[in-house]
């Protein structure tokens, strides 16, 4: 087992619960997490193949082309992990530039979706080097919104060291796991606002063998 | 409608003008007209696209005053190099839109509408760098407040399509239509380039119905392009050229220029067949 299957059942394990919703994963841990959400616990999610296809586990079940997936976010019924160049306290996020927008330090993707995301449905967020330059006080350009913008819920922060969430008074950011061999400062040390830290930090759940299993299937050579 | 060549299309362009380009990202992309277009070397477009390297290749060339998007990508290279270099240089100007938002825009314009209600961008800087954006409160009892998306009308689209046949109906063959039939009904002068033009026959026998995306009441104008989306995707005619789209993304603008744009279409796809 290695840290990167613990980061895929982190991320499989934002969508528990969460019904016949479209799972729409950004990057190779969220989506090897939401295909073994669909595989074992989330039966009824769905997936695309990145493309326009529906599948549920191998199998095609449907065609949603792009318009389509407007359509399913005007809905509601969507549950996003996206990336993140930088995020706050309150989980407004930046993909757009970084410095100022009018003249960017550097110019990234742009907001894509994440404006429409966050303002309709449940968006969670992928961050593979937890680092002080990602989670800052403020982001440069909100592109999605934070639960001080009136988010619908950003429900949890996947990193390579740790699960966060928003289960506090105010919805500020706070550690809910740390992965294993991570400890509590290095968490701290990594971010770069202070963090709701409770009493009790459980580490993360490890994967099952079934799991591990289902993850060495999904990506056989090991790219994770 | 005419059948056209694709400098007879850049020929109906005017420097100024604002520009739709269908695809999506780094697929299926109108890549001969663009490739026209720079070398043509129209001025101050404003390009609106879910931006790819038709926008980097319209940006580098010196075409392009704004670009209207929600992204500009390459797909398989995340960050288009040269949108990106002319961003941080502040030589391209840039109306940044969510997805979303540029696809109900779009949809304003083809129904003649001032704008269309929509969530998205709603409490985000969307708002802030687009300081001309407005909100609308619902007139009904949820009385709640929208962003009021106005219609992004173009002068021109150019979109491209798998088959057409002359008189300007055409099918996509892949998996998804993008939003073409969209910007052909935003625009007032609309160019389909196709990989082959067929008969009317043939291209009803190609597909069900419903892939027929573009009909001829959307169209003014149809190019014969094989191979006119390269190096983006155009399946299943063909995926995206990998190896070409690294070398576009790395080789310095003056080189790729001289190699690949200095002549015409032709002397383009030779270029790439001999590499």
């Amino acid at each position: 087992m290695s840290r990167a299957d613990v980061c895929v059942v982190a991320c499989a394990e934002a969508w528990r619960g969460d019904g016949p919703v479209l799972a729409s994963p950004t990057g190779l841990i969220p989506r090897l997490g939401a295909r073994l959400a669909q595989l074992t616990f989330a039966p009824e999610l769905l997936l695309t193949d990145g493309e326009a296809t529906l599948l549920h586990g191998d199998e095609p079940e449907g065609w949603l082309p792009f318009r389509a997936v407007f359509g399913v976010v005007a809905a509601g019924t969507r549950h996003v992990m996206m990336g993140a160049s930088q995020l706050d306290r309150f989980g407004n996020q930046n993909i757009s530039c970084v410095g100022d927008w009018h003249r960017p330090t550097r110019q990234l993707l742009g907001v894509r979706g994440a404006p429409g995301n966050t303002v309709n449905h449940t968006t969670s967020y992928w961050v593979p080097r937890h680092q002080p330059r990602v989670f800052v006080d403020r982001v440069d350009m909100v592109s999605g919104i934070g639960h001080d913008r009136g988010a619908v819920e950003i429900r949890v922060v996947v990193t390579d060291l740790a699960v966060l969430d928003f289960a506090t008074p105010d919805r500020s950011m706070r550690l809910r796991s740390v992965h294993p061999g991570v400890t509590v400062a290095d968490v701290l040390a990594a971010t770069g606002f202070p963090l709701t830290v409770p009493s009790e930090v459980p580490v993360t759940r490890e994967p099952t063998g079934t799991e591990l299993a289902i993850i060495e299937r999904l990506d056989p050579d090991g790219r994770r | 409608m005419t059948v056209l060549s694709v400098d007879d299309v850049v020929a109906e362009l005017r420097d100024g003008m604002t520009v739709g380009i269908g695809g999506w990202g780094s697929r299926r992309k109108p890549m001969a007209l663009v490739r026209a277009v720079c070398r043509a070397g129209l001025r101050d477009l404003t390009v609106v696209s879910y931006g790819g390297p038709d926008v980097g290749l319209l940006v580098a060339a010196g075409c392009v005053r704004r670009v209207v998007t929600g992204f500009v990508s390459l797909d398989s290279i995340p960050l288009e190099p040269h949108f990106r270099r002319a961003r941080e240089a502040g030589t391209v100007e840039l109306t940044e839109y969510d997805e979303g938002m540029l696809h109900w825009g779009l949809l304003a314009a083809a129904h003649r509408l001032p704008f269309l209600p929509i969530r998205a961008g709603l409490g985000s800087d969307v708002m802030t760098v687009n300081p001309g954006l407005r909100t609308v409160r619902s007139p009904y009892p949820d009385r709640s407040d929208l962003v009021a998306m106005p219609a992004v009308t173009l002068d021109a689209a150019l979109v491209h399509l798998n088959r057409a046949d002359r008189r300007g109906n055409a099918r996509y063959l892949g998996p998804d239509p993008y939003f073409d039939d969209l910007f052909c009904l935003a625009a007032r002068r609309r160019f389909v380039s196709c990989e082959r033009l067929v008969s009317t026959a043939d291209l009803i026998d190609q597909g069900p119905p419903q892939g027929l995306l573009l009909n001829r009441m959307m169209v003014d104008g149809v190019v014969e392009t094989p191979h006119g989306a390269h190096f983006t995707s155009c399946v299943p005619d063909y995926d995206r050229d990998e190896a070409f789209q690294r070398e576009y993304a790395t080789a310095d603008w003056a080189t790729f220029r001289a190699t690949y744009l200095d002549g015409d279409e032709d002397d383009y796809q030779k270029a790439v067949a001999a590499r």
